[in-house]
């Protein structure tokens, strides 16, 4: 690490800042860096894990400090909320199979149920110009970059960088990111780009006359063929039309908690059960 | 002894830059590494000088997902304006070095800047400087901090 014989001077800066800008040059443009990133990133896991530590410690503590009575409370609360959920999965059981029937009449092809597994965010960018997390798996449980993120409300983002024993998930609402959707109500198709703000999705390129308002539901149209069709993504708060402009102006904002939750669902579908036409 | 004292030091500095805090407090976070190489620089600029900002600077890239090369550029800019520094600024009363720290990580951020908006989205405001400011006000205390776990070269 340490450099023998000290190249300090305009020499030395002159390497140093020349093999900088290769590696930027290479990253940004090719992939021939990204076997370097993964065998480095051996070195950033653990500092990852041990950044998680002192929220986990809380968490401990909180759990530690519940007392009898809530802890009853909040059982009975779930009991009844199973039973409730219980009970919309048995009209979901039929319905789905319904479902199923009708597609096959129709001869397109069936929709599987998605392969999820629970995982926890350990991690923010620290970057507030940027959306990411980092979840604590990686290449060790088989992630694979593209596959989407939620939670209990809706859909958050999608993993971008598998590292070996973490990755890193962007979220919706990253300026960087857009995902399609449509409209709930009339099926009518947009764009939703990260707003750079947690609560902010921006619908582009929407015409003027188009028939949405605020409160309406946005759910992912599997177009792209990245993320599966039908889950939440937002509720349009906001549509505002200026005769200045050429295409109407609407935020949504996510239905994903995407700065509360800490369990998340990782689905691991491999693009193809999304409708695969 | 020394070489020790320096790879701790850093190992913090890369675990405080990445630790996830809230949000309000993200804009709040001093650039730990940038004080770090700093405080190594101005005491051992024959042992700390470009190269070894530039491969901490890789770290820190892979450290926070980021463009490799994005603060290894940065970061060893920042090490050649402190070795031409590190005569001086020896001498300065601890006000004096703040200024200095300040325009060194200063530096540091401008070429950060420069690179991620040209690749990726940055943050829109005066907050983003706002690290810039903090680092610098924290400076005296870091360096008497760091100052414990070793003993004073003879200058």
């Amino acid at each position: 690490m340490f450099a023998k014989r000290n190249a300090s001077g305009l020499p030395g800066l002159f390497v140093a800042m020349s093999l900088s800008l290769v590696f930027i040059f290479l990253d940004e443009k090719t992939t021939h860096l990204q076997p370097l990133r993964y065998a480095l990133a051996y070195f950033s896991a653990p500092f990852y894990f041990a950044g998680d530590l002192p929220s986990q410690a809380t968490q401990t503590l909180v759990d530690r400090l519940h007392s009898n009575d809530d802890l009853r409370e909040t059982n009975a609360q779930l009991q009844q909320q199973i039973l409730l959920l219980q009970l919309r999965v048995q009209k979901l059981a039929a319905m789905s199979a319904e479902n199923v029937r009708l597609r096959e009449l129709l001869s397109s092809s069936s929709r599987l149920d998605d392969r999820v597994t629970v995982v926890e965010i350990i991690g923010m960018d620290p970057d507030p110009a940027r959306h990411e997390v980092i979840i604590n798996q990686g290449a060790n449980k088989d992630v694979r970059p593209g596959m989407p993120v939620l939670d209990s409300e809706g859909l958050m983002g999608q993993v971008v960088v598998v590292e070996p024993y973490s990755s890193r998930v962007i979220l919706l609402t990253d300026p960087t990111h857009a995902i399609p959707v449509q409209v709930n109500r009339n099926g009518l198709r947009a764009i939703a780009v990260g707003g750079g703000r947690l609560d902010k999705l921006i619908l582009t390129h929407v015409p003027d006359t188009a028939d949405v308002v605020e409160g309406d539901l946005l759910v992912s149209s599997g177009l792209g063929q990245r993320f599966p069709e039908g889950y939440p993504v937002g509720v349009v708060s906001r549509v505002k039309h200026h005769p200045g402009l050429p295409f109407a102006l609407i935020e949504a904002k996510p239905s994903a908690r995407m700065n509360r939750s800490r369990h998340v669902l990782l689905l691991r579908n491999d693009n193809k059960n999304s409708d695969g036409k | 002894m020394r070489s020790w004292g320096f790879v701790l030091s850093l190992i913090a500095a890369y675990y405080f830059s990445v630790l996830p805090m809230p949000l309000w407090a993200e804009l709040w976070r001093p650039e730990w590494v940038a004080l770090v190489l700093i405080y190594w620089i101005f005491l051992l600029p024959h042992r700390v000088g470009i190269f070894t900002a530039w491969f901490v600077g890789l770290g820190l890239d892979v450290l926070k997902g980021v463009t490799l090369g994005q603060h290894a550029l940065s970061l060893s800019l920042l090490a050649f304006f402190a070795g031409l520094l590190h005569r001086r600024v020896r001498f300065f009363p601890a006000w004096q070095q703040a200024l200095v720290v300040m325009m060194l990580v200063g530096i540091h951020m401008v070429a950060v800047r420069v690179v991620q908006s040209s690749v990726s989205s940055v943050l829109e405001g005066v907050g983003y400087w706002l690290p810039c400011l903090v680092s610098a006000l924290i400076w005296p205390w870091f360096s008497v901090f760091l100052g414990f776990f070793h003993r004073k070269p003879s200058t």
